[in-house]
């Protein structure tokens, strides 16, 4: 996979003596969505405002698209797109004015016609004269990524896309994120809502006290770390289990009421089967089954509190 | 050189000040007019000339550098203060443009508005007074440098100010006494030999006195050494500016 970014030993210490990054090593591959998760304070936002100029590095280096983001920050900054997580717009200013700002600060050539496209794409067109005062936040929110789309970059950083925004226009945010992706834009979002990551992303990386713990296929991710779990509610409650059942990962819940079977989904055969015959050799009844798996979130918290 | 990027940002300023057009060319023209009533015509008719110059006429140069001053120094520090503190800052740091095309693109739109204005209070107190420039082409020149100085000082300001009150203090503390003790409305000479040494420290002194000159010919300071000083204050500002971009002074962290 070639890679659009590549950090090296990012390390970034504030003047009030915190660090914010240590020592960070990360790539992102050319036309993937890229999710980082991580705490509040983790150093995702740093790492962001580091790639895209906003802060400076106190030690290491960052490429974009093979541009060194401090020495060749002119190309670098040309093709990368930032959508901060702050709402933060001119208020007084209109819709296609401001969005048309941004593609001149970046250096391109006045373009209406490209301008309107950008606005189509996140339905703002209509409100192309409206001043961002007068606008939803999910609207303002667009407004941004339409600013931030305006100079037609090659990677996109949207942090915290879908803060504060409801479930609908996160939806349509997330078609809209597709859309891009399949258009040849790199993204790399960070989000507090792992619905989001496990929804959207191709890859994901774990950021915890300024330190990547984790970067990995999603796929991967939660084949590796996920678990299944088998709960199976009883007829009558057991006080203890079964010596013939001794050998399955067994654990009593409910006051004896239920049984849960946790299996590794990477296992060969789940043994459910086997399971649910001993059960039946055993004289034990049963009135349902539920089987789940563990979601990205259940995998992130195991992994964040490891590590605290 | 990123022009596009100059250019969007001049434009986007100067379409700040032209959707308050209004207030932003009333109120100057107002407050001029006030003057020349009370100092022009009431005060004035009391007072002989100075240098050979009608004390309304004599007025002028020092009533124009006050708005210019003020102008310059609240549309640039204004410009810069306001991004910062609603955030939007985030874009300029982001973009592919050099701090000398941010500063082109900001203090250049604040200077090009004050230079306008200071044209359009020429022109108000021709409705006044009589007066004629002896060098025009000095006269503009005076106009241009003073409003890039001031302007590249405004910009400073509103780059060191973390909150309203500093946007304001230095233009009320400093720059408005130092306008009205440097010679708007009287002459250095007028002053009490004690207080004409004083005066000397003034850089306002030296704008007003080389500005007077390129109008009537005559002036406390010679043009040469007026136009030294404005040059050296504008070095000055320069480094500033140069220093808080190496640095990220309030800009990065």
């Amino acid at each position: 996979m070639e890679s659009i970014i590549a950090v090296k030993g990012l390390t970034k210490t504030y003047a009030s003596g915190f660090q914010a990054l240590r020592n960070i090593d990360l790539d992102i591959h050319r036309g993937e969505i890229f999710a980082l998760l991580g705490p509040n304070g983790a150093g995702k936002t740093t790492l962001i405002n580091i790639i895209c100029g906003i802060v400076r590095p106190t030690a290491g280096t960052v490429l974009a698209d093979g541009h060194d983001v401090v020495r060749d920050f002119r190309a670098a900054r040309a093709r990368i797109g930032l959508v901060p997580q702050e709402l933060s717009t001119d208020m007084f200013e209109k819709v296609q004015a401001t969005v048309s700002f941004s593609r001149g600060l970046f250096g391109k050539p006045p373009d209406p016609a490209r301008i309107e496209q950008v606005l189509r794409a996140v339905s703002l067109w209509d409100k192309r004269d409206a001043k961002i005062m007068t606008l939803s936040g999910g609207m303002k929110r667009r407004v941004m990524i339409a600013k931030a789309l305006a100079h037609d970059p090659d990677i996109l950083f949207l942090d915290e896309p879908t803060a504060g925004v409801d479930v609908e226009l996160r939806r349509d945010m997330w078609a809209m994120v597709r859309g891009l992706r399949a258009s040849g834009v790199t993204i790399i979002l960070t989000t507090h809502y792992i619905e989001e990551a496990e929804e959207m992303a191709d890859r994901v990386g774990v950021i915890s006290k300024g330190e990547i713990i984790l970067v990995e296929e999603k796929a991967t991710l939660m084949r590796k770390l996920g678990k299944k779990q088998l709960r199976i509610q009883l007829l009558a409650p057991l006080s203890a289990i079964p010596v013939a059942l001794a050998t399955y990962p067994l654990e009593l819940a409910g006051n004896g009421c239920e049984l849960v079977y946790t299996f590794d989904t990477q296992a060969e055969g789940s043994g459910i089967a086997a399971l649910l015959r001993q059960l039946n050799e055993a004289g034990i009844d049963f009135r349902d089954l539920h089987s789940s798996e563990s979601s990205l979130e259940d995998i992130f918290v195991s992994l964040v509190s490891a590590r605290a | 050189m990123n022009l596009h990027a100059i250019r969007a940002i001049y434009g986007f300023e100067l379409s700040r000040w032209f959707r308050t057009l209004g207030q932003s060319i009333i109120s100057p023209v107002i407050s001029t007019s006030l003057y020349f009533v009370v100092f022009g015509a009431a005060i004035g008719s009391r007072m002989g000339s100075i240098d050979g110059v009608s004390y309304g006429a004599f007025i002028i140069p020092g009533l124009v550098m006050l708005n210019l001053l003020n102008e310059s120094i609240s549309n640039a520090s204004f410009g810069i203060y306001m991004p910062k503190f609603s955030g939007t800052i985030y874009e300029v740091l982001s973009a592919p443009v050099s701090a000398a095309e941010v500063v082109l693109g900001y203090v250049g739109a604040a200077a090009t508005k004050s230079v306008l204005l200071g044209l359009l209070i020429l022109v108000t107190a021709r409705l006044f007074v009589p007066y004629e420039i002896a060098h025009p082409f000095m006269m503009f020149g005076f106009l241009v440098l003073t409003a890039i100085t001031f302007s590249l000082f405004g910009f400073i300001i509103g780059i060191w100010a973390n909150g309203f009150e500093k946007l304001q203090i230095i233009p009320l503390m400093i720059i408005t006494p130092l306008t009205f003790l440097g010679g708007s409305f009287y002459s250095i000479s007028m002053l009490p030999p004690v207080w004409q040494t004083i005066a000397l420290f003034n850089p306002v002194v030296y704008l007003i006195s080389g500005f007077r000159w390129s109008f009537y010919g005559v002036a406390d300071i010679g043009a040469g050494v007026s136009l030294v000083m404005i040059l050296a204050f504008l070095i000055v500002c320069l480094t500033l500016v140069w220093w808080i971009f190496r640095t990220g002074y309030r800009l990065k962290s």
